[in-house]
């Protein structure tokens, strides 16, 4: 079009299309001038740290840099026979040097959690290799230890040189890489992680149903209630919602306990015999109750605020119609408020599938979820890699939940509040 | 919910099956809240009614556990609570500053990759906080701020960031632009079309995105655990420590004061959210 017509000049002469898109840019900077400082402080504060996540979770560089002679010899060696005199050399002056840094006993640590051995080889090794003679390394260090004639340990050793590896995300899934490579689950009795997943899973589920059958008729009663008495019922909902999660907890703990005020009832009700009380706290039970409690405002809100746009007038067309209360109800009301049942149930599932506090407290041993197995790597054994693994994949399960989601529903068909 | 007399006999009993079904939920919600209350006033150690306090006998009940919880010597709970209200101030200050001036980039039409900007900013709300947790912790090591209060103030803020955000970006979006359109052409520079004209106007988003950060800071404990060292025990620590030890009736008294502070910041957020809803219903 500017082509055919003369181009149209603002009064300093530049075209106004130039002119324009300068204002734009301007415009833009402006606009991400202000961004600035929130993202940028986002980016190094959070983003990169779970970047810093990623590394650590596959980084194996400790013992890829103690050794770093032996690997370079190694890469020669078919791994089928004993290594040849360079690699037994290569690796006493590795191992001199780090026995001079005082940072054997890591070394040690590291190999054993690959082979089982080597901790005590190692040891013997650094006794009697300040006596070696220059020269015939292979017979001197063979001559230490049978297990160090053994070409299983020197392939134990070889399959540390990568800088990186994968053992941390399969221990999170009860596998690991056996001495052929391949790809193996642990026994069946030490599988602690699997079964960890799967109740996660299997509590968030059930907490977002309960919380869902729980939270309909109540949004339904408070969207069509007259506003005086609904505005009541609304702090029954909100109180909860603002008050401390350790206080909610708190007071499921005094209510579950066995001197409790549940069970206090139960008896007097005669559901239950005084010397017999059941335990409802330190298990699942305590777990999904206290749970459900907590997360049902996060249910209710958005089930609310779709519920109050749906129209009375639409409920007595169909009714006009011909169409019974359930009828009208189950083709009517129930595909409008399709909207705040996923909202819901997604802001409830991805708060249950990643909660920590609560079960902490009332789970005990048999109700605790993943979260709390990461928390106890980060806090207890230290196993920081682990933990960043575990971390990930779990970000890597809510995350792959926001995009099924955002395919089925449409991440802008959320309604919250 | 009166119903009309000509209701037949099966709907009035699922009428009034659904009235009750309502009411067990609700009693479901708010019941364990108020068990804190009378609890807290037990004169005995237990946790659990006494006898006196079932016949209402007045010397069953004392301020036993609150007097324990301000002059108690054991007990850290007035530090817990400066160190809260001092990490959550800040926190606050810092949550709505940041998410306020990057809301208003965020509204500007002219802003390019918006989606994928707001996903980012709002991230710390998404991931679970276990995550953030680690993560946080991470970079409060490598920078020296572990168990300070500098540290635990900025991870607040990262938490607290994308309910200002959110609140502030919805709040805008009712906005009329044309207003400060109208104070630029009449001479006003844009701090001071900012400070006279927008922000009175999106005032309430503000307030209310701030309460947001304050009760996401004062009631944070996950990443709190990993950051705090003993200096910086914070309410929640407090909390947390004695209901994994030992369950005292002090913590009952200090989780009743947590209640009368959610019941006043639950007032404020509702006058302020039916005054912008009010101001809203004006625009349109």
């Amino acid at each position: 079009m500017s082509s055919e017509t003369e181009k149209i000049l603002t009064t300093d002469g530049i075209p106004l299309e130039v002119s324009l898109k300068k204002a734009e840019r301007k415009n833009k900077i402006k606009a991400f001038l202000l961004v600035a400082p929130l993202l940028f402080f986002l980016l190094i504060t959070y983003i990169f740290p779970i970047g810093d996540m990623l590394m650590r979770s596959v980084d194996d560089k400790m013992v890829t840099e103690m050794l770093p002679k032996t690997f370079k010899s190694m890469e020669k060696w078919d791994g089928n026979e004993m290594p040849p005199e360079e690699v037994f050399e290569a690796f006493y002056l590795d191992f001199q040097k780090l026995v001079e840094e005082k940072r054997d006993g890591k070394l040690s640590t590291q190999l054993n959690y690959t082979k089982n051995g080597f901790k005590s080889i190692l040891k013997k090794l650094r006794r009697k290799a300040k006596n070696f003679e220059e020269g015939n390394y292979k017979d001197q260090i063979m001559a230490v230890h049978k297990r160090w004639a053994d070409v299983e340990y020197w392939r134990a050793i070889k399959r540390r040189a990568p800088a990186f590896t994968s053992a941390k995300y399969l221990k999170g899934m009860d596998m690991y890489k056996n001495e052929e490579g391949e790809i193996v689950s642990v026994e069946e009795d030490r599988r602690i992680h699997r079964v960890l997943w799967l109740r996660t899973l299997e509590i968030a589920f059930f907490v977002t149903l309960l919380c869902f059958l729980m939270a309909y008729p109540i949004a339904h009663l408070l969207a069509t209630l007259p506003m005086k008495y609904s505005n009541l019922l609304m702090i029954c909902v909100l109180l909860p919602f603002w008050t401390s999660l350790l206080v909610r907890t708190a007071s499921w703990m005094i209510l579950l306990q066995q001197q409790g005020v549940v069970n206090d009832f139960f008896v007097m009700i005669g559901l239950v015999a005084d010397d017999n009380r059941p335990e409802m706290m330190y298990n699942k039970t305590g777990t999904y109750v206290a749970m459900t409690q907590i997360l049902l405002p996060f249910m209710v809100l958005p089930l609310y605020s779709v519920m109050k746009t749906i129209s009375p007038s639409l409920m007595r067309a169909g009714k006009s119609l011909g169409g019974t209360p359930f009828v009208t109800f189950w083709k009517v009301y129930f595909p409008l408020t399709i909207p705040g049942i996923g909202a819901g149930c997604l802001l409830v599932f991805i708060l249950a599938i990643g909660y920590y506090i609560t079960p902490a407290l009332v789970g005990g041993a048999s109700g605790t979820l993943i979260s709390n197995q990461i928390a106890f790597h980060m806090k207890s054994t230290l196993d920081w890699s682990f933990a960043s693994a575990m971390g990930l994949m779990l970000l890597a399960g809510v995350l792959a939940i926001y995009w099924v989601y955002n395919k089925l529903v449409g991440i802008d068909n959320i309604k919250l509040g | 919910m009166a119903l009309p007399k000509y209701t037949e006999p099966h709907y009035r009993i699922w009428h009034y099956t659904y009235i009750f079904i309502c009411t067990c939920v609700f009693f479901f919600l708010i019941a364990p809240l108020f068990v804190i209350f009378p609890l807290s006033f037990n004169a005995e150690e237990f946790l659990s009614f006494s006898e006196g306090m079932k016949n209402l006998d007045p010397d069953a009940f004392s301020l036993r556990w609150y007097k324990d919880m301000i002059y108690g010597t054991k007990n850290p709970w007035g530090l817990a609570a400066k160190n809260s209200f001092i990490i959550a101030i800040f926190a606050t200050l810092g949550s709505v500053l940041l998410g306020t001036v990057a809301a208003l980039g965020l509204s500007s039409r002219h802003m390019p990759y918006k989606g994928l900007i707001m996903a980012t900013l709002i991230s710390p709300m998404i991931v679970p906080l276990i995550i953030s947790g680690v993560a946080i912790f991470f970079f409060m090591a490598k920078a020296g701020l572990a168990a300070t209060h500098t540290g635990i103030v900025l991870a607040h803020i990262i938490l607290g960031t994308p309910f200002v955000v959110i609140t502030v970006t919805a709040t805008l979006s009712g906005f009329d632009h044309s207003v400060t359109r109208a104070a630029s052409s009449l001479g006003s520079d844009p701090v001071n079309t900012f400070m006279k004209i927008t922000l009175p106007l999106i005032l309430p988003g503000v307030i209310s995105g701030g309460l947001f950060a304050f009760v996401t800071s004062f009631d944070e404990v996950v990443v709190v655990l990993f950051l705090a060292g003993l200096e910086n025990t914070t309410i929640p620590i407090q909390m947390w420590t004695g209901l994994r030890e030992q369950l005292s009736p002090t913590i009952l008294a200090v989780a009743t004061c947590l209640i009368i502070l959610s019941t006043l910041i639950l007032v404020t957020a509702e006058l302020l959210r039916r005054r912008s809803e009010r101001l809203r219903g004006i625009n349109r």
